[in-house]
């Protein structure tokens, strides 16, 4: 029998044909979408997440496990305005300029959107006045930058500094990662966040977010 | 074959004190055991070193020469820190790495190879982007020989990274570096190639056995260069066993003097 435990575990296990089958067995039988999606998917990412943090679970499994999310996530869609989805709040994304390595920085925006963020990526090599134009196009809480390079890594720097200068409003969070970004180089450009993994990443936001909320 | 010992590298937390104190025993010795374990050539990377990798380059260039003849391989994406590291090259033929086809890394790193007539490093990227398939890579890789060998620089000399990713996050990444080398040396069998292998087994449990393996899968199809770490027995127990099968190494001479030497286990 279909339940919402019972989703939450068949997303950790990664069985998307499971995750399928039984979204749609409980969204017939009257089970609020909502809270499938908030009690039943989000739920599994939910124990997801340390068991990654943890070196438990590996990167593909992590995204088996996404990708069962999504696809419970695309089966409900139908029967929810977007209005209605629930979302922990936007965070908008990108490698910044220079700098053209995606990989950590897709795994941010998966986790981030897994666990119930919406997420705008903005891509790779993300000139700063890209970065400024997405605040009035997406009007996001969060914007994560990312870096692999020390040679690009300057760029965060630059970036901030002109959001800064530019007078991004102060609840406008700004939080950076990549191999050779560190808490000391997050303090020095007066980022308000820096996470180490893409799992830690998740639990800035919330702990962001809580603050400024 | 040419395996490029890649333990001089600020990236890593030890080499990057040894830098700061000027530990000039420190680097000896790391340049001496790779040396010892058959690498060909030894990587030089201080990338980290912001603001002062010029200088750096230069100490660790001067350092390593005095205890090693060895060709070195001077890594930066830095043209002015490449020419100076280039500069100070006393034994073999140098190494460059590395160039891409990235829009301003092209034209400014270009002379400097043609100055110091270096082996290089070419990396199968443009501006636009990281390579997903095997014909991102001919792509790029077809207008990197083609402006290379039109600037006089012979086919010998250039090694292209075909830039690998994590099978963890990309499933088909292994294959499609395997199909990228044998198109590329089907078109330009002249050439070499050159690439790292972490990034190969990024996400997993139990890397250096993904390491290893994909060392013995792209032999198989003709990669004949690494940059690895010379003084890890099993990987180059795993280097020396594969050219043995692949009928690179005469009469299995190279792997019997290794084994006596207890070079791999």
């Amino acid at each position: 029998m279909a339940n919402l435990d019972s989703i939450a575990q068949n997303v950790l296990n990664g069985n998307i044909k499971k995750v399928s089958d039984q979204v749609n067995e409980l969204v017939n039988g009257g089970t609020d979408p909502i809270e499938i999606i908030n009690n039943g998917l989000i739920q599994g990412m939910n124990l997801v997440t340390p068991l990654f943090k943890s070196g438990e679970m590996f990167v593909p499994e992590v995204m088996r496990s996404a990708k069962a999310m999504n696809t419970g996530m695309n089966l409900l869609k139908k029967y929810i305005s977007d209005e209605d989805i629930p979302s922990k709040g936007k965070v908008v994304i990108g490698t910044v300029e220079g700098d053209l390595h995606d990989i950590g920085k897709n795994l941010v925006g998966m986790m981030l959107e897994t666990s119930g963020y919406t997420v705008i990526d903005l891509g790779v090599d993300v000139k700063k006045e890209n970065f400024l134009d997405s605040i009035s196009k997406y009007n996001p809480d969060i914007i994560g930058m990312s870096s692999l390079l020390t040679t690009t890594m300057i760029k965060i720097k630059d970036s901030i500094e002109y959001l800064k200068n530019k007078g991004i409003p102060d609840q406008i969070k700004i939080i950076i990662g990549g191999a050779p970004v560190s808490q000391k180089f997050a303090d020095e450009v007066k980022a308000d966040g820096y996470s180490e993994d893409a799992s830690s990443a998740v639990a800035l936001c919330d702990s962001l977010l809580a603050v400024a909320k | 074959m040419i395996i490029v010992g890649e333990l001089i590298n600020t990236s890593r937390k030890s080499v990057k004190e040894a830098v700061e104190k000027q530990d000039a025993d420190f680097i000896k010795k790391l340049a001496q055991k790779q040396w010892d374990t058959g690498a060909d050539y030894i990587d030089i990377n201080c990338g980290t070193m912001i603001g002062t990798e010029l200088e750096m380059m230069k100490w660790l260039v001067n350092c390593v020469q005095e205890v090693i003849e060895a060709p070195l391989c001077i890594d930066s994406p830095d043209p002015a820190v490449l020419d100076a590291g280039l500069s100070l090259c006393k034994y073999g033929q140098p190494m460059l790495n590395s160039i891409s086809d990235e829009e301003g890394r092209f034209d400014s790193t270009l002379p400097v190879i043609l100055k110091h007539e270096a082996k290089v490093v070419a990396l199968c990227m443009d501006s636009k982007g990281m390579p997903e398939t095997s014909d991102d890579r001919i792509r790029v890789a077809g207008n990197l020989y083609n402006k290379l060998t039109g600037a006089g620089v012979a086919d010998e000399n250039i090694f292209f990274d075909p830039l690998i990713k994590p099978v963890s996050s990309v499933g088909t990444a292994g294959i499609e570096v395997l199909e990228s080398i044998r198109k590329i040396k089907e078109k330009f069998p002249k050439v070499h190639f050159m690439c790292g292998l972490s990034n190969i087994s990024y996400g997993l449990p139990n890397r250096k056995l993904l390491n290893r393996l994909f060392v013995a899968q792209s032999m198989a199809i003709g990669m004949d260069g690494y940059v690895l770490d010379p003084t890890d027995k099993k990987m180059m127990g795993t280097v020396y066993a594969s050219r043995t099968l692949l009928n690179q190494d005469e009469y299995n001479g190279d792997y019997l003097y290794a084994y006596r030497k207890g070079i791999y286990s």
